[in-house]
């Protein structure tokens, strides 16, 4: 499949934009016209044609620049990348399974030859052609995890599993939203979710945790998360966050319906087998405010689900202050009328928007 | 999410397989060697993990898990060794008696409830009897990764004691055998007391042993989290008893020689389930309603959701009394 | 009196018990200042534990005032430093001579349990295992999360990066790698807004 790779900015001058074919795949993570935490997880086995949900891992017209804006990142700050010294196996599970899963799912765009040990990678787009050693650390650039991770779209965390529990053991993260893996490497699942209101009352990370304990080489999971961001920034880290914080206060009504973005991670969870250890690649999607208010059903939703949330999840999602100038935007395109149930837009079967207010 | 219409089953992928090779290692052990009907290669796993083997004695079907004993890292077959149980519920005796080169069953992707803990600065193996499987695929990862061991096997003969000259012949300096019949005993509290911190131990056998190694362990002062044993709880039979199982609209009675989980699926209903020996949680059931005693044999639930009488782990656990609703 | 009970908080926060005598073939003590009165109580006058014991016993504020009540137990083996650096080098040797069966506690303020209980895993010995007990001080070890340096005795929220400059509010939000409480700039959504410093747990 040929993809139109965009050449685009993540700081500075932030010109990112997405394409009409970027705006109808994105991942609306809304099923309902309001939101609660849920376990919601399901299997990660593919998903209808097109959609981020069918391949292992999705491509996207974002995918050089993405990975030039990690680059920078890590030029930056290399602490946003390390792997516990007992990681390195691990390491080397995922590399398998990222070649394996792209070169299958993307034979145009990335190619796997492997003879024994030695094996040949190709990844046209970023112009890579390695041959390296399987399991031999000194025959690539860097060590396995970050090789492969530089090429890869989203973040990713390695989970080591042992004593009923998974430990956050190495990770490359530079698109996360608002946490730090060097302060988090080491810690186990209810300490690296600790800051997250409400959760553990619930028991959502007890239920969570047994179901991921039990995830299985064959069938690896997946669920949404979401929260906000202003202007397409990727590397909203809290090392960074005496710089970018600042942005959330140059909202104003005219410029919201470009620089709010909605900003929609999609998690996934494999088994590695040598390691046993699980993977948990978190994808992240943004999309601005005016270009997802183009589908009607999800700019009805969007007002709905902004207006109702609970303050203590805003304020977690760090969008309160900025909440009235949200549904000051959203309420314009939100006429009253009643939505269908799920995430899927019904394009040729809803309503256009009544006249605005 | 409702992203796309896979529903969430904590199903177990099946893998067709053939018996490619049968060889008596001994008086009591057999192993039987695997390869996948498509010609493809099995998967890679990590040391440690078993596989559940479904065969099918006529009307019967089997499902036993077995440690996996081959090289985790060669996909061309999966080994298993299998001691012979005259007293038992019978899979064993199946494989060593009706088994034939050529005949197919299904094996479930690697499962790992007995991993290596990559940290350690040194690993102890204690091995008992049968229990000497695991760390075969356990010896050849960490040679691989250029790991430290050692091994203590004990077993009642040195005929007996499945490969365990080979494994000595290989690692002369590694591997220690005892022989109940010679008077030999692992000098345990010796060992326990002199190993340099970061040391985890893993022990492997007959239930005795495995809880001779623990206490001794706990007393000499180790902590929990460096001590790792594995047992596989073949469930044991006892006495008949109905269940009612609310979802599926059917009353089952469940055989003295069978377990709950197979008397369910006996009876075509779709129940979850992975280790199949009360260790994984996945075939975790909800009791609806309860008049009677739940007999709970897993290591899945902590002592307070089994004191409750609101769950039950269905391949291992019975049920005496009036009368079990659970939710299947 | 030295012992402070901490407020429920986030489960990232670290929870300190009781140090009670557990059965082990060596016993490693590792004590600050008021972390003595700690030692003092829960071995008692246990000769059989005593004679399997070794005190590291690090005076950072209290000078001799505990010195003599703790050489007075008569432990297998005592000793006493100045201050956590200087004594680290002696803790990673007797780490390296240890034996899985042996115990280990720790007494004193955060921030020196937290270093002391690092050096501990390193070595391979699980945390869940280490007894931990707090005494005295309740000040923390912060980690700047912008500049990852580490300010030590922080007694305020918000309070100044002693690297950087910049002026951080103080999380819960708790690293046993690093042995620091988080801290991240309380002025990055208003420059110049920074709050009246208020000290800790009032």
């Amino acid at each position: 499949m040929t993809i139109q790779f965009n050449n685009e900015t993540f700081r500075d001058d932030y010109s990112f934009w997405n394409s009409d074919w970027a705006i109808k795949r994105f991942p609306f993570p809304f099923h309902q016209d309001s939101y609660m935490y849920a376990v919601n997880m399901e299997m990660h086995k593919g998903g209808p044609a097109g959609s981020v949900y069918e391949k292992r891992f999705d491509v996207d017209e974002h995918y050089v620049s993405e990975m030039k804006d990690r680059a920078l990142v890590l030029d930056e700050d290399p602490l946003r990348c390390q792997s516990l010294p007992h990681m390195t196996l691990a390491g080397w599970d995922l590399l398998e399974l990222i070649m394996v899963s792209k070169s299958e799912d993307y034979p145009d765009l990335f190619e796997l030859h492997r003879d024994g040990s030695i094996w040949r990678w190709i990844n046209k787009p970023m112009d890579i052609d390695d041959t390296f050693t399987f399991m031999d650390e000194t025959t690539l650039p860097y060590g396995p995890m970050e090789y492969i991770t530089r090429q890869a779209q989203g973040d990713y965390v390695i989970l080591d599993q042992r004593d009923e529990m998974l430990w956050m053991d190495a990770g490359m993260v530079t698109t996360q939203a608002d946490w730090s893996l060097d302060f988090d490497i080491g810690m186990n699942f209810f300490e690296w979710h600790a800051p997250v209101p409400l959760a553990h009352e619930m028991g959502i990370f007890k239920r969570a945790l047994k179901f991921l304990l039990n995830v299985k080489q064959s069938a690896p999971a997946r669920r949404l998360n979401w929260t906000m961001t202003v202007n397409p920034l990727l590397d909203s880290s809290p090392e960074n966050y005496d710089k970018w914080g600042i942005q959330k206060t140059t909202l104003t009504p005219e410029n919201i319906g470009s620089k709010q973005h909605l900003r929609v991670e999609l998690q996934t969870f494999f088994r590695l087998p040598r390691s046993n250890a699980l993977v948990f690649p978190i994808r992240c999607y943004l999309i601005s405010f005016q270009d997802l208010v183009t589908i009607p059903k999800w700019g009805r939703r969007l007002h709905r689900v902004v207006r109702d949330l609970p303050v203590e999840l805003a304020t977690y999602k760090g969008f309160i202050d900025n909440r009235p100038l949200m549904l000051e935007y959203l309420e314009k395109f939100d006429d009253g009328l009643s939505t269908s149930p799920g995430v899927w837009p019904d394009r040729d079967t809803e309503p256009p928007l009544k006249n605005q207010k | 999410m409702t992203a796309a219409p896979q529903k969430l089953e904590p199903g177990v992928d099946i893998i067709p397989a053939l018996v490619d090779k049968i060889t008596k290692v001994n008086e009591l052990v057999t192993r039987f060697e695997f390869k996948r009907i498509d010609g493809k290669d099995f998967p890679v796993f990590s040391a440690g993990s078993h596989t559940v083997i479904e065969m099918k004695d006529g009307d019967r079907t089997i499902r036993n898990p077995y440690s996996l004993m081959s090289d985790p890292e060669d996909g061309s077959k999966y080994a298993i060794s299998v001691r012979r149980d005259d007293v038992g519920r019978g899979g064993s005796l199946f494989l060593h008696k009706k088994i034939k080169v050529g005949d197919k069953v299904n094996l479930t992707y690697p499962l790992n409830l007995f991993s290596l803990d990559l940290r350690a600065r040194k690993h102890l193996f204690f091995a008992g009897g049968i229990g000497i499987t695991p760390f075969l695929s356990m010896i050849m990862q960490l040679e691989s990764l250029v790991g430290s061991w050692e091994l203590h096997y004990a077993t009642q003969t040195e005929e007996l004691a499945s490969y365990g000259e080979e494994l000595k012949n290989k690692y002369p300096k590694k591997v220690n055998q005892y022989f109940d019949n010679a008077g030999q005993a692992i000098l345990l509290q010796k060992l326990l007391t002199t190993q340099p911190i970061g040391t985890h131990i893993y022990v492997c056998g007959p239930a005795g042993m495995i809880k001779w190694v623990t206490s001794t362990a706990k007393n000499v002062g180790w902590p929990n989290a460096n001590v790792h044993s594995e047992e596989f709880l073949a469930p044991k039979p006892g006495k008949s008893f109905q269940v009612r199982l609310c979802k599926s609209d059917l009353t089952i009675e469940v055989g003295e020689n069978e377990s709950l989980l197979e008397a369910m699926e006996r009876e075509g209903v779709n129940a979850p389930f992975s280790c199949r020996g009360g260790a994984c949680g996945q075939c975790e059931t909800e009791i609806v309603e309860l008049d009677g005693e739940i007999i709970h044999r897993d290591h899945w639930l902590d002592p307070e959701e089994q004191d409750s009488g609101t769950k039950i782990m269905p391949c291992v656990s019975r049920f005496l009394g009036n009368s079990l609703v659970i939710d299947r | 009196m030295s012992k402070f009970l901490f407020p429920p908080s986030i489960p990232s926060r670290p929870t300190y018990g009781v140090l009670e005598r557990r059965d082990g073939i060596f016993h490693i003590i590792i004590a600050e200042d008021e972390g003595a009165e700690a030692i003092i109580d829960f071995v008692g006058s246990d000769k059989k534990f005593l004679n399997k014991a070794h005190i590291i016993f690090v005076a950072t504020k209290s000078g001799e005032k505990y010195v003599s009540r703790l050489k007075s137990l008569k432990s297998a083996q005592f000793y006493v430093g100045p201050s956590y650096s200087a004594s680290v080098q002696r803790l990673q040797k007797v780490l390296e001579a240890a034996k899985m069966g042996s115990q280990f506690y720790l007494t004193g303020t955060e921030g020196f349990m937290g270093q002391a209980q690092n050096e501990i895993m390193k070595a391979g010995f699980p945390h869940t295992a280490i007894q931990t007990e707090h005494r005295g001080s309740v000040a923390r070890r912060m980690q700047c999360v912008h500049c990852k340096g580490i300010t030590e005795d922080v007694i305020t929220d918000p309070f100044v990066c002693s690297h950087c400059g910049l002026n951080l509010f103080v999380r819960d939000h708790y690293s046993r790698r690093l042995a620091a409480y988080q801290g991240v700039r309380v002025d990055a959504e208003d420059f110049g807004n920074v709050p009246e410093p208020v000290e800790l747990y009032t």
